[in-house]
């Protein structure tokens, strides 16, 4: 009793003393909240608005080419020459996930590398000239990534196919445009998104973690891989799926280096179309069902980064756990 | 480990020198019946300093501290207490911008020497930090940690150093129907002492607290306390603490640093009843501090 009457008795002045005033000061602040909420919600309208419209009118102009080819025919249809009438989407959603996939593999290990490197190894003010450097990376337009595959990253690997690829192969497989030339270009430009996410992940590992597991003993190697990476990991994911975003709706660069055969990528050295280049390598001529196919095609995109995404945050969730 | 080695070179008993106050251990009988004299020296600090980005933080500490022994590190904050604690296993190596100068001997030799290997160094010379950081893992594969990272992977191995350690954390019975729960579930108390397993479970011969009870309560901080005076004998138990009467309560000798200089160091009960220094006297009487 005598305890609650006491805090009572602490709390009643500030009550007391803040009643009046706020009471005068209330209709001042509900006007300036009730301005903003208008402007806050106009904005979030326009934003959502946008995204609805967009992939409103996505599916109803790619509705007719389902309708018209047939949903299965359409993704599971194994030919895509919409001047024969084939419009078979399968190999181009094939050539998609080959391309993402094999970047991811290429990007991940060393872009991680880079970034426990450059946290938990180099020293302080050769991490800081590096990180700008990769962060400058970030800034470079997709085209001039797209320009310097084709000059040099081509070339190159068509002399490695023109090594290894056995006699009697199509010709195609010697053209040094290929699913891996796509790849190396997209590593390439996601990595500096992977690489900065994941330093500041690593960076956030609170140091007692660091400190704990070097005072047991443990070699630096060892904390890295035991304690560090897993205490970092939903952040370094963060970065993964960001990057993987990038990699799935990146164009230019792609359209440039991939070779843009609607081949289904039975090598790394295939030609391949993405779904993206597809329609930036045929919106500009296509007309009636065509048209309506290249949109159908930006439907199986949202799907793939759908699928993507999910994925990407299944594994985020798990490790989280 | 290494009996031939420490027996070798730092079996020889400490002899006191007059006027040399502070850098040799006072020969006298323990304050304690059950420790029999003469005491061995563990570690040995010679003229050693510690720079933070160019500015000393320990200033040439010549300090000897006896095996099996409790010593509490004193001094009020900033004094470069827990410096001199993190500098006995080479812990301010990762901060960067310090270096350090002078010798630490453990068993006689001289940790600085760039041969010395620092996993090995830190396995034998154990920390516990102030605040509990047990890893985001179960109770099981925090204490299995350490002694999986040496090599050891038989699961019945390691269930038993894990079951010991716990045991001599005064643990096991708090946590032995829950070893593969998170570590995080525990109280920081249990925390702590589950940070104390972790690192008796590479099997050290010292163990370094930076204040191990100071982030917590008053029940749990007995505990400590209580587990400090287990393991001592067993153990060189170095202890960083501002809290005097914890110093008095669980320490054999007590060094008193200030403004990174050793001002004193001595039996605990001569620290605190007839201490040499003014600036001892001031201190533990709370003048300042």
């Amino acid at each position: 009793m005598d305890d609650s009457l006491g805090q009572r008795g602490a709390q009643a002045p500030p009550s007391h003393t803040t009643g009046p005033g706020s009471t005068t000061r209330a209709p001042r602040t509900r006007r300036g909240k009730e301005t903003w909420e208008y402007l806050a919600l106009a904005a979030t309208a326009i934003a959502a608005g946008a995204v609805f419209f967009i992939a409103a009118f996505v599916f109803w102009e790619g509705w007719p080419a389902f309708r018209e080819v047939g949903f299965f025919e359409f993704v599971l249809g194994k030919v895509w020459s919409p001047t024969r009438g084939f419009y078979g989407i399968l190999p181009i959603i094939a050539g998609t996930f080959a391309v993402t996939i094999l970047t991811l593999i290429l990007a991940i290990p060393v872009s991680v590398g880079t970034a426990v490197f450059l946290t938990e190894y180099s020293p302080e003010w050769a991490s800081r000239i590096v990180r700008k450097a990769v962060d400058l990376l970030a800034g470079i337009p997709s085209v001039v990534y797209g320009l310097f595959g084709m000059t040099t990253l081509v070339p190159l690997i068509r002399r490695i196919e023109l090594a290894t690829v056995p006699q009697g192969a199509p010709s195609y497989l010697t053209v040094g445009y290929s699913v891996l030339s796509a790849s190396v270009i997209l590593a390439v430009m996601i990595a500096p998104t992977v690489i900065s996410i994941s330093c500041d992940a690593l960076k956030s590992v609170p140091s007692e973690y660091r400190e704990g597991s070097l005072g047991l003993g443990a070699t630096r190697w060892q904390t890295v891989t035991k304690v560090i990476l897993p205490v970092a990991a939903p952040g370094i994911l963060a970065g993964i799926i960001l990057g993987t975003g990038r990699a799935v709706g990146e164009t230019m660069a792609v359209l440039m280096v991939a070779g843009n055969a609607p081949l289904f990528p039975k090598s790394v050295f295939t030609p391949v179309r993405t779904l993206t280049a597809n329609i930036a390598a045929e919106i500009g001529y296509a007309t009636g069902l065509h048209e309506h196919a290249l949109f159908a095609d930006g439907i199986a995109l949202f799907f793939v980064v759908i699928l993507l995404n999910s994925v990407a945050l299944w594994f985020r969730r798990k490790a989280l756990k | 480990m290494d009996m031939n080695r420490t027996s070798a070179v730092a079996a020889k008993p400490v002899v006191p020198q007059d006027g040399d106050v502070g850098t040799t251990v006072p020969q006298v009988a323990s304050p304690r019946p059950n420790v029999t004299p003469p005491v061995r020296e563990k570690i040995r600090t010679e003229k050693l300093t510690v720079f933070y980005d160019g500015k000393e933080a320990i200033k040439s500490i010549d300090l000897s501290i006896p095996e099996g022994m409790v010593t509490a590190i004193i001094g009020p904050s900033g004094c470069g207490k827990s410096t001199f604690l993190r500098a006995l296993n080479r812990m301010n190596e990762l901060i960067p911008g310090t270096r350090t100068t002078g010798k630490v001997l453990v068993d006689g030799i001289n940790i600085y020497d760039p041969a010395i290997d620092l996993p090995t160094l830190r396995k034998n010379v154990g920390m516990v930090w102030q605040r509990p950081n047990p890893f985001p893992k179960t109770i099981w594969e925090n204490v299995a940690y350490g002694p999986k990272c040496l090599g050891v992977k038989s699961k019945a191995v390691l269930d038993d150093i894990v079951e010991k350690s716990l045991r001599e954390a005064a643990l096991w019975d708090e946590v032995k129907d829950r070893l593969h729960s998170s570590a995080l579930a525990l109280s920081g108390g249990q925390q702590q002492r589950l940070c104390i397993a972790r690192a008796l479970a590479v099997e050290p011969s010292v163990l370094l607290m930076d204040e191990p009870a100071a982030s917590l309560d008053p029940i749990s901080t007995t505990k400590i306390e209580d587990l400090m005076a287990e393991l001592r004998g067993k153990y060189t138990l170095i202890i960083v603490t501002h809290n005097m009467q914890q110093a008095a309560r669980v320490s054999d000798y007590t060094a008193f640093l200030l403004m990174g200089e050793l001002v004193e160091f001595d039996v605990t009960e001569r620290i605190f009843t007839r201490p040499k220094r003014k600036e001892t006297e001031d201190y533990i009487t709370g003048r300042f501090g």
